[in-house]
């Protein structure tokens, strides 16, 4: 027992040891690669297999690294592709393994302590997805059922909120995916899952029938989702913002997400179906990098 | 001292409240305690079958019944147990009228209660079959019957004998316990990859489930022994090694 926890005590000890490297671009100019995360099956980044990765936040920052390649000057860059998931993108992040994180990572404070977020360019909605016979219209109506929703998703927290606020009772069953979460909805263990709305939106287009669900208007909550930089590195943020803020002034945003919510989108080549939200329309308007606790949450 | 402090910092987030009143660690031991449930009734499932199938395994005259106890463990240990949990929720509580209202506690306790139940009937059979086969031969020349020789002659020496491997197949099941998740119970690994995602603290949260793994198993380890020195008999020829 005593040796567990001097082994316990060394390991929590050197977490304590957080490198601080040079500035990002510096690093990048020398070297000649740029690491890009990616993710393997999330809303806003996945893999198409063999290494292939695409998704909205992909050609984001695509576009993002061919900007700075010509701000720096250089004539070749390689673009390094980084698998993360969401327990180990933010350590990867901090210790310079990724330079840029493009999966679909909520912007909130405590994330923030650690890393810096490009400006927003997606807003999450969290919403509710329900059996289209099904005569639920609103959460209140979800009193006494049984909802599922994901693990190791900010929809977990949001349920809990809205439990004590509303003093609505229901009992909660937790996917190990969204897969898994959708599934117990189709098989009807759940009456709902609540989650954000790109993902509902997708895995109802790719279920066998997807006219037999539906997702409710009401929002639970609205989340910045943005790209993940290192902390304290001024330089680099002011390169990819840049790039970003050009991205929408020109237009390109905009013909992305029309590309990636309203257009057939591989593997499955099925069409999400999802309007820009008016959140989402506000942050391309008034570019920002506020965090989630900085915005207006539905009934507050 | 802001090295400490940073790592004193760095655990703030266990007196945090999560959303609805309840604190980190409140949840952390809840979840624990759902780990510790879901282990000892499957272990309560385990022994229980293991018992009876690797006992039955044994029985010559009846070729059916060792036969159909033969079947019982080939087809419990070798599907994974991940499938099984699995197959248990999602189909078999389809197909069979009444299971769906059965809940999923139940269900993963049936799962890896009957899939630790093979292991421990294999376990129970080597024992068996260990012992000297004169110890049967024996006890059936003294005028006991089948039933009473493996109730006061083989039975009481084979659970001395698999007392190490059990002890295993117990620290196991807490190990196990851990794919209950995939049947959203919440027990630690569940706590630790929906924590870790609302306090960006990974680290801490798997290092302290980890922790509470290590403390789970090594308590059942320290109880078996215990046990073991407790249900030694002197001069056994199993035990003839052991101290006195």
């Amino acid at each position: 027992m005593r040796k567990v926890l001097i082994a316990a005590t060394i390991a929590f000890a050197a977490m304590g040891a957080a490198a601080q490297a040079d500035g990002t671009l510096d690093k990048i100019k020398s070297s000649g690669i740029i690491t890009q995360g990616v993710r393997e099956s999330s809303g806003l980044a996945y893999t198409l297999g063999n290494g292939v990765y695409t998704g909205y936040h992909y050609d984001v920052c695509q576009n993002i690294i061919a900007d700075i390649k010509k701000k720096l000057g250089v004539e070749k860059l390689d673009i390094r592709y980084q698998p993360v998931t969401s327990q180990n993108r933010v350590p990867l992040v901090q210790n310079g393994t990724v330079d840029l994180e493009c999966g679909s990572t909520t912007n909130n404070k405590a994330r923030g302590r650690d890393v810096d977020f490009a400006t927003t360019v997606y807003i999450e909605e969290i919403k509710i997805a329900v059996k289209a016979n099904s005569n639920i219209g609103k959460l209140e109506d979800l009193n006494g059922k049984t909802i599922a929703t994901t693990t190791g998703t900010t929809s977990v927290q949001t349920l809990r909120k809205n439990k004590r606020g509303k003093d609505l009772k229901f009992s909660e069953v937790f996917g190990k995916d969204h897969a898994d979460s959708f599934l117990l909805l189709q098989s009807g263990r759940a009456d709902a899952f609540v989650m954000d709305a790109s993902i509902l939106a997708a895995n109802i287009a790719r279920a066998q029938n997807p006219k037999d669900y539906k997702i409710l208007p009401e929002v639970l909550a609205v989340e910045p989702i943005a790209i993940m930089i290192r902390k304290n590195d001024p330089e680099f943020k002011k390169a990819v913002d840049e790039s970003i803020a050009a991205q929408i002034k020109t237009g390109t945003i905009a013909k992305l997400y029309d590309k990636w919510f309203m257009q057939p989108i591989p593997p499955n080549n099925v069409t999400l179906n999802m309007p820009a939200s008016d959140a989402t329309k506000e942050a391309w308007a008034n570019p920002n990098d506020k965090p989630t606790e900085d915005y207006k949450q539905p009934g507050e | 001292m802001t090295y400490w402090q940073d790592i004193w910092d760095r655990w703030q987030f266990l007196w945090d409240d999560r959303g609805d009143g309840v604190t980190y660690w409140q949840w952390m031991f809840s979840a624990w305690g759902y780990t510790v449930a879901v282990a000892a009734v499957s272990l309560v499932v385990a022994l229980a079958i293991g018992c009876l199938v690797g006992t039955l395994r044994t029985v010559s005259q009846h070729r059916v019944v060792s036969a159909l106890a033969t079947g019982w463990v080939e087809l419990f240990r070798n599907i994974p147990v991940l499938v099984q949990l699995f197959l248990w929720f999602f189909v078999i509580s389809e197909i069979v009228p009444g299971m769906r209202g059965v809940p999923s506690f139940v269900l993963a306790c049936c799962a890896l209660g009957f899939f630790t139940s093979a292991r421990i009937a294999e376990q129970v059979r080597a024992g068996i079959q260990a012992l000297p086969r004169g110890q049967r031969q024996a006890a059936l020349a003294m005028g006991f019957t089948q039933l009473q020789a493996y109730r006061y002659v083989i039975l009481p020496q084979t659970f001395r004998i698999i007392i190490p491997p059990l002890t295993s197949e117990a620290m196991n099941i807490v190990k196990n316990s851990s794919v209950a998740f995939a049947v959203s119970i919440p027990e630690l690994i569940s706590f630790a990859m929906q924590t870790q995602e609302e306090t960006s603290r990974g680290i801490e949260v798997y290092l302290a489930a980890t922790v509470l793994y290590i403390i789970t198993a090594l308590a059942i380890s320290w109880f078996m022994s215990i046990l073991e020195k407790r249900a030694r008999v002197p001069g056994l020829s199993s035990q003839g090694q052991g101290a006195h």
